[in-house]
């Protein structure tokens, strides 16, 4: 299977009801704040970032990713006691930087989201650790071995739920 | 131009959309946190994600309640029997700690104590955290309408959990104590060393402002010191784990918080306190007076004694005698202290009872006295007339007396009265 689209072949584009457009954020959002509370280990996890990397790669349109990202991330921002923008700021930047990408590349496959999520979370986190230190003034604790572990975890969890997701979609 | 910006439109569209929320950011960050200029987006936000999370706990812990109350009864008869002799044993141990308890209290009004007692808390169920490991906190299920208001603190049976930062209709946020923007006032129990419980950004809770040349030991309890006028005082808050050398002379004292902040799931907002003044009845006070002279050190007689004592133990100079003539420069003798005796004073112990239970907690009157200062060495004379020489509870609102025991202690004396 190619990895990169030629310019005969045909990008496909997909897109999703209004009703999962809404409520697979709010569902993830929610996901993120009450599991924690029962299962800590699940604080590694970003779920709102999956899904704004899914909506991104899937719809490949980058106007709507980046709106995507915006809205998951200053809603993220709004359960947390932090100045409102710096997930959004964040989640911004990877929804515009991963449905750029779904236009060029071949984010179908497996090993292709695995990177893909791999990649995005290390921007995510450097865009947030940018924004939070250099902007808001905020004291944040750098560890590598938690990011690198994050974000294999977070790949690895992209997985099964882009499985999921998958079923969502809808051709254009 | 307008071919630039439709050549560019996505480009340009990402360019505005994070001009506009950095500038959102910098309006948010020069403004006070008072201000809450963002206030209702977070209300937008809150009431879209509690209410499924109300209803997911609540079903929870209806199921939970079924189980264990109506179907899981395994076990409850050699419960109920073992709580039984529980019960026996605490029994007998409540006696002697109310005569104790009444002893403190004796000694709390001689003393001028005032204390703050918890007269009113509200049980919450924790719905949600904030989903961020950088912001640390909790949601809980009650709100302005059930009488929560801002900076009211938050506890468990364990001990203290954090503060109420913002509160909505039906729900609160918590923040814990573990976030690196929160502090609480506290104190070594032991060594009466008092510092700021504050969060870290890994989520760790560490003693800042203690210099490296106090003692502070690994087991040692922290509590709630009440100087951060949110928390009251004697509250647990904490454990020392490690202690280790820190920053500009200062100890890196490393907490584990008393109460699990990582799985909470019912915690208690102490919505109202008060402070009163023990009240004591005049047969009372003489034998409080009357334990405290027996307790505390003495005068001796003869001056030329003074330089031959040795002083190590720091009782306090209070008694029922008026106070000499302030030019008149008292001099008292502090005894040795008993070898059995460690740090421990009377007086310490007084405040250390009254510290000891989470409700009520003592709480000093003035801020500039400090509860105790067992482990501190102090000068074998006093100075009466020089008020800021003497030890702390000397200095302490009545005047200085001059103590006249009517004999040296003895180990006897040296028993709860």
């Amino acid at each position: 299977m190619p990895i990169t689209y030629t310019s005969g072949e045909q990008v496909e584009v997909y897109r999703f009801s209004l009703p999962v457009a809404v409520l697979v954020p709010l569902v993830a959002i929610f996901l993120q704040a009450f599991l924690p509370l029962r299962f800590p280990f699940f604080s590694i996890f970003d779920l709102p970032l999956l899904v704004t990397i899914f909506f991104a790669v899937a719809r490949r349109n980058p106007v709507a990713g980046m709106a995507t990202g915006a809205l998951i991330g200053l809603m993220q921002d709004s359960l947390t006691h932090q100045p409102i923008g710096i997930y959004g700021i964040a989640k911004t930047v990877v929804g515009y930087g991963a449905s750029s990408l779904g236009v060029k590349l071949d984010v179908e496959n497996v090993g292709a989201r695995f990177l893909v999520t791999l990649v995005f979370y290390a921007v995510h986190e450097v865009v947030y650790f940018a924004v939070a230190r250099g902007l808001v003034g905020l004291t944040l604790a750098w560890s590598w071995q938690h990011e690198v572990g994050s974000a294999f975890g977070n790949a690895l969890l992209a997985l099964p739920l882009f499985f999921l997701l998958d079923r969502f979609k809808q051709r254009t | 131009m307008e071919n630039l910006l439709t050549r560019y439109r996505n480009v340009s569209l990402l360019v505005a959309l994070l001009f506009a929320q950095v500038l959102g950011l910098a309006i948010q960050v020069r403004r006070s946190p008072r201000a809450e200029s963002s206030r209702l987006i977070r209300v937008w936000a809150v009431a879209a994600v509690t209410p499924l999370e109300k209803t997911i706990v609540w079903a929870q812990s209806s199921t939970s309640r079924t189980w264990r109350n109506y179907v899981y009864l395994r076990g409850v008869r050699q419960e109920n029997r073992d709580l039984r002799y529980e019960i026996e044993n605490l029994r007998l141990q409540q006696v002697r700690l109310t005569e104790d308890a009444t002893q403190a209290r004796r000694l709390q009004a001689l003393l001028g104590f005032k204390e703050q007692f918890i007269k009113k808390t509200l049980a919450a169920q924790v719905i949600g955290s904030t989903g961020s490991v950088q912001s640390r906190g909790v949601y809980i299920d009650k709100g302005s309408e059930d009488g929560v208001k801002k900076d009211m603190p938050v506890i468990t049976a364990d001990g203290v959990v954090g503060r109420i930062l913002q509160v909505y209709d039906n729900t609160a946020f918590v923040l814990l104590i573990n976030d690196q923007t929160s502090g609480v006032g506290a104190i070594v129990e032991k060594s009466r060393l008092q510092g700021i419980l504050q969060g870290t950004p890994t989520g760790a809770v560490v003693l800042q402002k203690v210099l490296a040349d106090e003692q502070v030991q690994p087991g040692d309890v922290v509590l709630t010191s009440g100087g951060d006028q949110v928390f009251p005082k004697g509250l647990p808050a904490g454990v020392v784990t490690s202690v280790s050398a820190g920053p500009d002379s200062t100890l890196n004292i490393r907490v584990r918080p008393s109460a699990d902040l990582s799985k909470l799931e019912e915690v208690l907002v102490i919505t109202q306190e008060e402070t009163k003044v023990p009240e004591v009845s005049a047969d009372s006070a003489v034998r409080a007076a009357d334990i405290l002279a027996r307790r505390l050190p003495s005068v001796p007689d003869n001056a030329a004694a003074t330089g031959a004592a040795t002083a190590t133990g720091i009782p306090l100079p209070v008694a029922n005698q008026p106070a000499p003539a302030q030019s008149a420069p008292a001099t008292v003798v502090y005894p040795a202290r008993a070898p059995d005796a460690g740090s421990r004073t009377p007086a310490g112990d007084a405040v250390r009872k009254s510290a000891d239970p989470p409700m009520p907690s003592a709480q000093h009157a003035p801020a500039s006295v400090k509860p105790a200062v067992a482990s501190k060495p102090i000068s074998h004379t006093v100075n009466v007339s020089d008020q800021s020489e003497a030890p702390p509870r000397a200095a302490h609102k009545a005047p200085v007396h001059k103590t006249q025991p009517p004999s040296q202690p003895t180990p006897d004396q040296d028993k709860p009265q």
